[in-house]
């Protein structure tokens, strides 16, 4: 008899890709996530630029120009760190997460499918509120090649750093119940002293010493160098863009969170042990 | 010390001292247990007796406090993600907390095989064909764990451990589930279930282990196990009153019986304890046997 040759095992590629399309059928066929990652930064968008649309912070730039970058910086962290670390969090107390570690699906590429699929979400995400701000609030869009550039390296590493902190994250929610309950408050408490709903240079200095310690403020800073005129560098709160200090707080970020991540993932259930 | 064999022909699972404690508590207390290749093994015993907790160390969930484990030869906590794709693994909880369909689970569960089964096959075969296109949150709690069992073996496993896999069936689902792990054993995977019904364990298995107080306190076939129970209770209607005993030799008993009634005997029955009576015996047992040096020592 001769025996039968082995079929090649599926690629790490393959795998990866096989899981990235059920996240994302996950996604799309979750009306709440949809509704909280496309539709709420889009209402505030809308809401806080008809209220406050048209006040002058500085120069020419309205408070709604203002606001475009800190809801662009805070999409990234709302995708990347608040709801993956709830959709982990509930995968986890569902038995998804052991489900997973039984299959041949290398661990790697299930992490790596869970960050494609919020790049996917984020960057759809963030056209939609590009666009909403140059068709209502006159915004610019990034200047030329170095301004995409720009945009670019900040884009991916807030990115980066909130989807490694998410993952962290998830693992110290005891379960998915208390994961809204502590994470929104970090988030809330960030959108407001980082410069997203209030202008960062109109909030007391030890708020804005508190919130440069964190990734949120960066972001949305490096957001602001993209999409407002280059004459408001001098509005910001040092009278610069920072664009070196940017890079370097996210990355640390980026390896805090991805030593967080690695040392404290479980798959199953706290108390599952 | 388990000597080292070739993985891909040693025996499915062997156990030897496995110990797992959790602060005082010994869920398992010394098991020693070897599973031939194409066997169906039930593990039997009451909540908390360590059935669960074996079966997940065994699955590489948990990690064991002592002794050694060969799961198809390899140490489950060492194993590299190959040894997944010959292991298929049914949980004991059911999740719906999924917003594809059915095919679209299985079909993304064989994507991760070298060599899957035919994905319409697998759905055939577990009785969800109609379903196929549902999603699994709007599937029935037997039709969820029917799915549970085709993304366990769509990867054609070499071996499965199905952990209380009917609980919540209704008793056709129960016959249907029957079938399939019938023909799973005819294709020469190998089964571990657990399971709470004796029925099942008496039908399906081809040896069972009775672990009580982390210890197996019996392992024998179906009837090996039937026929521990020596005595036969004999019983009958005498003078207006019910009569009962219990006996070695029944045979012996009814020529008795026979003599004395000249006609009719009223209300007789011989009747040979149930597997159930046998096991309940083998827990109760071990119970006693387990308070009893906490006893001498008070």
């Amino acid at each position: 008899m001769t025996a039968t040759t082995a079929a090649p095992a599926p690629t790490w590629m393959s795998m990866a890709r096989s899981r990235f399309v059920v996240e994302i059928r996950e996604f799309v066929r979750s009306r709440e996530q949809m509704v909280f990652i496309f539709a709420f930064p889009m209402m505030l968008l809308l809401l806080f630029g008809s209220v406050f649309g048209d006040q002058v912070i500085s120069g020419d730039v309205t408070f709604a120009q203002y606001f475009l970058p800190g809801m662009i910086a805070s999409g990234i962290l709302n995708t990347g760190f608040q709801s993956l670390a709830m959709s982990i969090a509930i995968d986890r107390d569902e038995d998804i997460l052991k489900r997973v570690y039984a299959t041949p699906l290398p661990a790697t590429a299930f992490f790596a499918a869970k960050i494609a699929q919020v790049i996917a979400v984020t960057v759809v995400q963030l056209a939609i509120l590009i666009a909403i701000g140059v068709v209502l609030y006159d915004a610019q869009l990034p200047d030329g090649a170095e301004g995409w550039w720009i945009f670019t390296w900040v884009f991916l590493l807030g990115t980066a750093a909130s989807t490694t902190l998410g993952i962290a994250m998830s693992s110290l929610l005891r379960n998915a119940k208390a994961g809204s309950a502590v994470v929104t408050p970090i988030v809330l408490i960030l959108q407001f002293t980082s410069g997203v709903f209030l202008v960062y240079t109109q909030i007391p200095v030890f708020l804005q010493h508190f919130a440069a310690v964190f990734p949120l403020k960066w972001l949305a800073q490096g957001m602001r160098s993209v999409f407002l005129p280059e004459s408001f560098e001098a509005a910001e709160a040092s009278g610069s863009w920072q664009h070196p200090a940017t890079a370097i707080v996210l990355a640390l970020w980026v390896i805090v969170g991805l030593v967080l991540a690695v040392r404290t993932f479980r798959w199953t259930r706290h108390d599952d042990n | 010390m388990l000597v080292r064999l070739d993985p891909m022909t040693a025996p499915a699972i062997r156990i030897a001292g496995l110990h797992k404690h959790y602060g005082d508590l010994h869920a398992v207390d010394g098991l020693d247990l070897e599973i031939p290749r194409g066997e169906v093994f039930a593990l039997l015993g009451p909540n908390g007796a360590g059935k669960s907790t074996t079966v997940e160390i065994l699955e590489g969930f948990r990690k064991r406090t002592s002794g050694e484990v060969e799961v198809l030869g390899l140490d489950p906590q060492r194993a590299p993600k190959s040894w997944r794709t010959r292991v298929g693994v049914m949980l004991q909880t059911t999740s719906s907390a999924t917003a594809l369909t059915a095919r679209e689970s299985v079909s993304y569960a064989a994507s991760l095989y070298p060599d899957p089964r035919d994905v319409d096959e697998t759905l055939e075969a577990v009785g969800l064909t109609e379903k196929a296109n549902a999603k699994a949150a709007t599937l029935s709690g037997g039709q969820q764990r029917r799915l549970d069992v085709a993304l366990a073996i769509v990867g054609r496993p070499e071996l499965v451990f199905l952990d209380e896999p009917t609980t919540g069936f209704d008793p056709e689902a129960r016959r249907h589930f029957w079938t399939l792990i019938e023909a799973m054993r005819g294709d020469g995977t190998t089964i571990v279930l657990t399971t709470h019904y004796l029925d099942e364990a008496d039908r399906l298995a081809d040896r069972i282990g009775i672990i009580a107080n982390g210890r197996l306190v019996a392992l024998d076939t179906p009837v090996g196990l039937r026929r521990r129970a020596a005595a036969a209770r004999i019983s009958w209607v005498e003078d207006g009153e019910e009569r009962v005993e219990e006996t070695g030799a029944p045979t012996a008993l009814l020529r008795e019986l026979l003599a004395r009634h000249p006609g009719e005997i009223e209300g007789l029955q011989v009747v040979h304890p149930s597997l159930e009576e046998v096991y309940l015996q083998l827990i109760d047992d071990a119970s006693h046997e387990a308070r009893a040096p906490e006893e001498a020592t008070s």
